[in-house]
């Protein structure tokens, strides 16, 4: 118990320290998860939507495949994007490795499944009927779009705050293509990760403490939206 | 005195023009053909019930001519233009479509009624065209009512408002009150024929209840296994035992 009150306690003086290292870790954590999320909002959602609506052939194996890669470990994933971006890799010549990029593309790949099983979760919990009644009322394809998007915008939050969340708290892809480089790529997780490695438990601990803040901050802030007005459900 | 020309009258002498037309139509669905109509028309002041046993391919019939799907095989006809990927969203705004459930979308009543006019761009008081026809449904005092909190009869009402503040050339209904309680149903029917009267609107009917039918219908298709097995009035359907089987109505 005396260790966590320490961290604890470590934690908050870290923090009112304006220690600017550890801002300069927490910022790079929000800014590289946060676009990461972005962007795999930017690919999934539209991927979602296009697999809950539309009837194609394979349509089952890919959905299949979007379910198996919602549960892809980061570890694997950083295997993969490092192998693609080393020197002699197919993207060697882009220079990415251990780059905040690299974490960023590792982290794209990570959340774009969850955010893309979500939506079509979302979307295949409206009334199957409902597409061909805003088809009926005279949609035209981008006004269908936005209404079915309009109709499942609680979902689509949850998908963001899945996406978000698995990639915040993410440590083996951060570490595989980023390789923890202080004032480059260190995040978060990475840091937990070298300071439990050297023992300093308090440190890790305050670490931690900052990642949990600022995933419950972002989570809580989508929560209130979401919550905010409730949904047809008869 | 020459009375006004009314299209119910027209319908009965012949001159009607055709509204909606399919020819050589043929729905297939997992290597079955579920429907094969190789003519059907629907006329200006008509309103055509399309009757028979569960699975007969009533609604898929429906879906066809409301252009929310194409066939396998054939063409359907918009007053002499054939529908296209091209143009059926145009085709589709000349129409309305009311289901068995409301499908009402997150919102007020008045929001869910002009949501049509809104989609189609309409200028001209989309509001009050909506808050008029709310009136006409007896849902006044209600337009900012979230709909998730209405009755199942009230939502009917706004779907049915949601139709007809479009103006529509041609109604589709896909058993509209088949989901209601028996009090509210009669409560609706009474409403919707009064309406559909002072409108003259041109309507499909997709029903399994021949109240509804005698109550609405100037001519009627029995469907089944696909196929259009008979059609004619009210009367003449009511009265052939056959048919009637076939209709899955005695």
């Amino acid at each position: 118990m005396d260790l966590i009150w320490r961290g604890l306690a470590r934690g908050v003086k870290l923090l009112l320290s304006g220690d600017p290292e550890i801002y300069e870790i927490a910022f790079l954590t929000l800014r590289v998860s946060g676009l990461a999320t972005l962007v795999s909002l930017v690919l999934g959602v539209p991927a979602g939507l296009f697999l809950a609506v539309r009837k194609f052939r394979f349509r089952r194996a890919l959905v299949g495949a979007v379910n198996t890669a919602m549960g892809l470990p980061p570890t694997v994933v950083g295997l993969w994007v490092a192998i693609f971006l080393w020197r002699s890799g197919p993207l060697g010549a882009l220079g990415l490795m251990y780059t905040p990029t690299a974490i960023v593309i590792a982290q794209v790949l990570i959340a774009t499944p969850v955010v893309t099983g979500f939506t079509m979760a979302s979307v295949q919990q409206l009334d199957p009927k409902l597409p061909r009644q805003i088809l009926a009322l005279g949609a035209s394809p981008l006004q269908f779009w936005w209404l079915v998007i309009r109709e499942c915008r609680f979902g689509l939050l949850a998908a963001v705050m899945a996406g978000f969340g698995a990639v915040i708290s993410e440590v083996g892809a951060s570490m595989a293509v980023g390789g923890n480089v202080r004032h480059h790529t260190r995040v978060l997780t990475t840091a937990i990760v070298l300071e439990v490695n050297k023992g300093n438990f308090d440190v890790a601990l305050a670490l931690s403490f900052i990642l949990m803040t600022l995933a419950y901050a972002v989570t809580f802030a989508l929560t209130v939206v979401q919550q905010r007005k409730r949904r047809y459900v008869t | 005195m020459a009375r006004a020309a009314n299209p119910r009258d027209q319908v009965a002498a012949g001159d009607a023009r055709e509204i909606i037309a399919g020819s050589d139509i043929r729905v297939v669905r997992q290597g079955k053909e579920i429907l094969v109509v190789p003519n059907i028309a629907v006329r200006e002041g008509e309103v055509v019930a399309v009757i028979g046993p569960n699975g007969a391919g009533k609604s898929t019939l429906l879906a066809v001519l409301a252009c929310l799907d194409f066939p396998e095989r054939g063409r359907v006809f918009f007053r002499g233009t054939e529908v296209t990927k091209r143009n059926v969203v145009e085709i589709r705004r000349r129409m309305s479509v009311v289901f068995q459930e409301p499908l009402l979308l997150d919102g007020t009543v008045l929001e869910n009624v002009e949501l049509g006019l809104r989609l189609r761009g309409v200028r001209d008081g989309p509001r009050a065209r909506a808050v008029e026809w709310i009136r006409r449904f007896g849902l006044t005092g209600k337009e900012g009512q979230a709909v998730h909190t209405l009755s199942g009869g009230e939502a009917q009402r706004v779907a049915l408002a949601r139709a007809f503040v479009l103006n529509p050339e041609v109604l589709f209904l896909d058993e509209p009150f088949s989901s209601l309680d028996s009090i509210a149903r009669q409560e609706l029917l009474r409403d919707f024929r009064r309406i559909i009267r002072d409108t003259g609107v041109t309507a499909v009917l997709v029903t399994h209840d021949f109240l509804e039918v005698r109550l609405l219908a100037t001519r009627v298709l029995v469907l089944s296994r696909g196929r259009i097995e008979a059609e004619g009035t009210p009367e003449s359907i009511s009265n052939d035992p056959l048919w009637g089987r076939l209709a899955g109505l005695h």
